[in-house]
C-alpha cells in the first residue's frame, strides 16, 4: 500500500499552511466547486429526496452484500469476463501483474482510480518492467511529478496553472521550449497530443469503477475527458479495479445514484461520459477488448460490515465532503498522509490502515457538520469521526497531557458544585488579569490556544450565575 | 480462498450465514422487477416539450443540434455542418443499415467509409440509439453496427438521432434496451448466452453502453472546465423529426430509407407534434 504519513498530520498541516503556492491553488479551486454544486442542486428540486433514496439503496445493498457480490460475479462470467477476488492489496497487485504478464504487456494505460492508488499498483508494475501511463489529465501531471493525488476527483487540486506549464516544459522536451501557453486549453491540447500515441500503443487498459451492477455484471466509469473510455476500449485487455462496496443491484439503482454523483462532485447535471462495460468483445463487434477482467478488492472493507463504521461503505467518492471542509480547505489533501483526504478520508483511513497510524485524522475536524449536510448518501461523518476518537481514547492512543486534562475536566464535570466554584474562580481570575484589554495575547497553560488566536476576556459571570440571575428576575 | 474469505467476513459482520432460500428469492425478485425510484419531474412533460428539453440540455452542455424533417435531408445537414466548421467533407460512418440507406449520392462531395474509427479519422458519424431529455444525454450502445471507437477517436462526432428515440428519463432508455436487447432488427444488441436479464433469461446488455452528455472536457486545471480533452472536441446531433405524433400525412411507421422518396410531400410543420407519451413506431423497421 501507499506509505502512510498520517501520524505526521500536524507537521504536514503546518507545512501546508506555510506553502504559498498551495494556498493560492486552494483559494482558487474551492469556490468553483462549491458554487457549481449549489447551482446544480438548485436546478433539481428532488435532490433532497434523492439523497434519502441513495442512502437506502446503499444500505439495502450492504445488508445483502454477499448475495449481490455473488450475483454480480456470476453475471460477469456469463458475459465472458473473469472476476479475481482479492482479500488484500498484495493479492490485487499480483492479480493485475499476472494478467498483464500473460498478455505480454509492455505499456499499460490507466484511467483515474483511487483503489489503484490504494493498492499502489503502478509501483508494482514498474518494478516488473511494465510501464503504467496515467491518462486522466490530473493523474498525468501527478505521475510526471512523482506525487500522489491531493483530491479524490481532482488529483491536481494543489497545483496552479504555472505549475502545469513548468512541468510540461520540463517533461515534454521534444516540443519547442519557447512555445506559449496562452490559455488553459493549450495545456489540455498538449496533453491530448502527448497521450494519444500512448492510448494507441497500450497492451492493457486499467480503469476503476464507480459502480458494479449485479443485475447485468457491468462495471461503470464516470469521466469528463473520455480518457477512461479510450483506456478500456483500445487495448486488447481491459482490467477494471473495484472495491467490494461498489456493487449495486440494478441499472435503476445505479441511475438514482448517478443523479447524485456528478451534481455533488463537479456540479454538473451529468458527467460527459458514463459508460457501462459488460464482458469482452462480442461476435461481430468491430472494436473493444478481447479480454475483460474485474479485480474485486476487499482490503479491509469487509471488517467494516456490522461495525459502527458500516455507513462509510455507502460512500460514492464524489468529494463534496472535502470540497466543503474548512480543514481540507486550509491544508489540502496531502497533509492527510494517505490516499483518501478530507472528512471521508478521516473516517475511512483509520478503518483501512489502523487507528494507531491515523488517530490524528478524526481529530482534524471542527465538527461543523457541513460534510454530513452535503453528503449525497447522508453518511454521518462527524459522528463516525467521534466514534474513532472514542476508540483512540480507549486504546490509550491519545497523548498523555490530553488524557490528564480530560480526566481533570471529567472529575469536575461529574461534581456540579465543584465545577461551578472552579469556573467562577477561573472567570474571576481571567477578568482580573485581562482587565480592559479585552483579550489575551498569551496565557500560561493555554499556549496551544493563544499561539494561533487571542483568547477573549470573559464578560459577565459564568453561565450558571447568569441563568440564576435571570430566574430571580422573573 | 479469497472469495470465501471475503464472503465469510461479510456474513460474520452481518451476523448470519448465507441467506436462506426465501430471502434469496425476494432479492431475485427485486433484480427481476428492477423497481424504479424517484424520477425527477423535469422530464415528465408532453412529447414536444421533452424534445425541447433535450435540445436545451444538449446546448447547455456545449453540444449542437440541427433538426431535419426528413431522412433525405441528413446527408445535406452533415455536409453543411462540416462546411460551417471548416472541416474536410470526409468521415468514418457507423456501419448501420439505417445510415447506409440514406441518399448519400445527393451529396457527391462527401467521402466516407463504413467501419470502426481509427486515430487518423477527423470526423465520425454515429447512429444514435436513444437519448435522454433529462440531461441532454445520448445513449450509444456498442454492437457490430455502432462501434464504440466512433464515440472516442475523432475530433468531431456527429450523431444521427430520431426524435422518436428521445426518452424523458434514463429509466425509459434502460427499459427500451431491455425490450429490444435481443431483437435482431435493432442491429443485434446483446448476444444469446452472454448477458442475462435475470427477469426472463434474455440477454440484453451490450458490451459497452456509453451515456454521452456533450463534448469531452476536463476540470483538472484549476478546477475550471475546458472543452477538448481526450474525446471529441465537438458533438453535433442531426435530429430527424419522426415522432409518430407529427401530422399523419405519410405512413408514420415507414422506415427512413423508404420514406425518403416521399420527402417532396412532407408536412410543413413537423416540429410541433401533439403530446404523446412514448413512441409506438418500431425503431428500425
Amino acid at each position: 500500500m501507499v506509505q502512510v504519513t498520517s501520524p505526521a498530520f500536524k507537521q504536514n498541516a503546518a507545512r501546508a499552511l506555510a506553502d504559498a503556492g498551495l494556498q493560492k491553488a486552494l483559494g482558487k479551486a474551492k469556490g468553483a466547486f462549491l458554487q457549481r454544486r449549489a447551482e446544480a442542486v438548485a436546478r433539481l428540486p428532488e435532490f433532497e429526496a434523492l439523497r434519502d433514496i441513495g442512502r437506502d439503496i446503499k444500505n439495502h445493498t450492504l445488508a445483502n452484500l454477499d448475495f449481490y457480490l455473488e450475483t454480480y460475479a456470476a453475471n460477469v462470467e456469463r458475459a465472458g469476463g473473469t472476476v479475481h477476488w482479492c482479500s488484500t492489496a498484495d493479492e490485487a497487485r499480483a492479480a493485475v501483474l499476472g494478467i498483464c504478464q500473460r498478455a505480454g504487456a509492455r505499456t499499460v494505460t490507466k484511467g483515474k482510480s483511487m483503489i489503484s492508488e490504494e493498492i499502489a499498483v503502478n509501483d508494482h508494475l514498474e518494478k516488473h518492467g511494465i510501464e503504467p501511463v496515467e491518462t486522466d489529465l490530473g493523474e498525468y501531471i501527478i505521475q510526471l511529478r512523482r506525487e500522489h493525488p491531493s483530491h479524490i476527483i481532482a488529483p491536481a487540486f494543489h497545483l496552479n496553472r504555472e505549475d502545469w506549464e513548468a512541468d510540461f516544459r520540463r517533461m515534454h522536451t521534444d516540443l519547442d521550449p519557447n512555445r506559449v501557453f496562452n490559455e488553459r486549453r493549450d495545456i489540455l491540447a498538449e496533453a491530448r497530443t502527448k497521450l494519444r500515441s500512448r492510448f494507441l500503443a497500450a497492451d492493457v487498459g486499467i480503469t476503476g469503477a464507480n459502480f458494479l451492477i449485479a443485475e447485468t455484471g457491468s462495471s461503470v466509469i464516470v469521466t469528463n475527458e473520455g480518457n477512461g473510455d479510450l483506456t478500456q476500449t483500445l487495448p486488447r485487455v481491459h482490467i477494471a479495479l473495484a472495491s467490494i462496496e461498489k456493487v449495486v443491484p440494478t441499472l435503476e439503482d445505479a441511475t438514482s445514484l448517478l443523479r447524485l454523483l456528478a451534481r455533488s462532485a463537479t456540479g454538473q447535471d451529468f458527467s460527459v461520459y458514463t459508460t457501462f462495460s459488460t464482458g469482452a468483445r462480442r461476435p461481430g463487434d468491430l472494436d473493444g477488448p478481447e479480454e475483460y477482467h474485474v479485480v474485486l478488492i476487499d482490503n479491509g472493507r469487509s471488517n467494516m460490515i456490522g461495525s459502527e463504521f458500516q455507513d462509510m461503505l455507502r460512500c460514492i467518492r464524489c468529494a463534496a465532503c472535502m470540497n466543503h471542509c474548512p480543514v481540507y480547505g486550509a491544508t489540502g489533501g496531502h497533509a492527510y498522509g494517505w490516499v483518501y483526504p478530507g472528512p471521508m478520508g478521516s473516517v475511512l483511513t483509520p478503518s483501512l490502515v489502523g487507528i494507531d497510524k491515523a488517530a490524528l485524522l478524526p481529530n482534524a475536524s471542527t465538527f461543523c457538520g457541513k460534510c454530513e449536510s452535503v453528503c449525497p448518501v447522508k453518511i454521518p461523518l462527524p459522528n463516525l469521526m467521534r466514534h474513532w476518537r472514542e476508540r483512540e481514547f480507549e486504546r490509550h492512543l491519545t497523548p498523555a497531557t490530553v488524557r490528564r486534562n480530560l480526566g481533570l475536566w471529567a472529575w469536575f464535570a461529574k461534581r456540579p458544585q465543584a465545577y461551578r466554584i472552579a469556573t467562577r474562580l477561573a472567570v474571576g481570575a481571567l477578568k482580573l488579569l485581562g482587565g480592559r484589554k479585552g483579550s489575551f495575547r498569551s496565557l500560561p497553560l493555554a499556549g496551544g490556544w493563544t499561539e494561533g488566536r487571542d483568547l477573549p476576556v470573559p464578560e459577565g459571570g459564568t453561565f450558571m450565575a447568569r441563568y440564576a440571575q435571570q430566574q430571580r428576575k422573573r | 480462498m479469497s472469495k470465501d474469505a471475503i464472503l465469510g467476513a461479510i456474513r460474520r459482520g452481518l451476523k448470519r450465514g448465507p441467506l436462506p432460500a426465501d430471502q434469496r428469492a425476494m432479492l431475485d425478485g427485486r433484480l427481476a422487477t428492477h423497481p424504479r425510484h424517484l424520477i425527477p419531474a423535469r422530464s415528465r412533460v408532453p412529447r414536444p416539450e421533452q424534445i425541447a428539453l433535450f435540445i436545451r440540455n444538449v446546448e447547455k452542455e456545449f453540444g449542437t443540434v440541427a433538426r431535419v424533417a426528413d431522412a433525405a435531408e441528413i446527408p445535406g445537414a452533415i455536409a453543411d455542418y462540416l462546411a460551417a466548421q471548416n472541416l474536410a467533407p470526409r468521415f468514418v460512418l457507423a456501419p448501420h443499415p439505417e445510415l447506409a440507406a440514406l441518399p448519400w449520392a445527393d451529396k457527391p462531395l462527401l467521402e466516407f467509409e463504413a467501419r470502426r474509427a481509427e486515430a487518423t479519422d477527423a470526423v465520425s458519424v454515429q447512429h444514435g440509439y436513444a437519448a435522454i431529455a433529462e440531461t441532454g444525454t445520448l445513449m450509444l450502445p456498442s454492437d457490430a453496427t455502432r462501434p464504440t471507437t466512433l464515440n472516442l477517436l475523432a475530433e468531431t462526432e456527429v450523431v444521427v438521432l430520431r426524435t422518436s428515440r428521445i426518452m424523458g428519463a434514463y429509466e425509459e432508455a434502460w427499459d427500451t434496451l431491455r425490450r429490444e436487447g435481443t431483437d435482431a432488427t435493432t442491429g443485434g444488441i446483446g448476444t444469446p448466452s452472454t448477458t442475462r436479464n435475470v427477469a426472463d433469461g434474455r440477454p440484453f446488455m451490450p458490451r459497452n453502453v456509453m451515456l454521452v452528455t456533450g463534448p469531452s472536457r476536463s476540470a483538472d486545471i484549476e478546477q475550471t472546465l475546458e472543452l477538448g480533452a481526450h474525446g471529441p472536441r465537438r458533438l453535433h446531433i442531426v435530429l430527424l423529426d419522426d415522432d409518430a405524433a407529427d401530422p399523419p400525412a405519410q405512413a408514420p411507421a415507414a422506415a427512413p430509407a423508404q420514406a425518403a422518396p416521399a420527402a417532396a410531400t412532407k408536412a410543413p410543420t413537423p416540429k410541433r407534434g401533439k403530446a404523446r407519451t412514448g413512441s409506438t413506431a418500431p425503431p428500425e423497421a
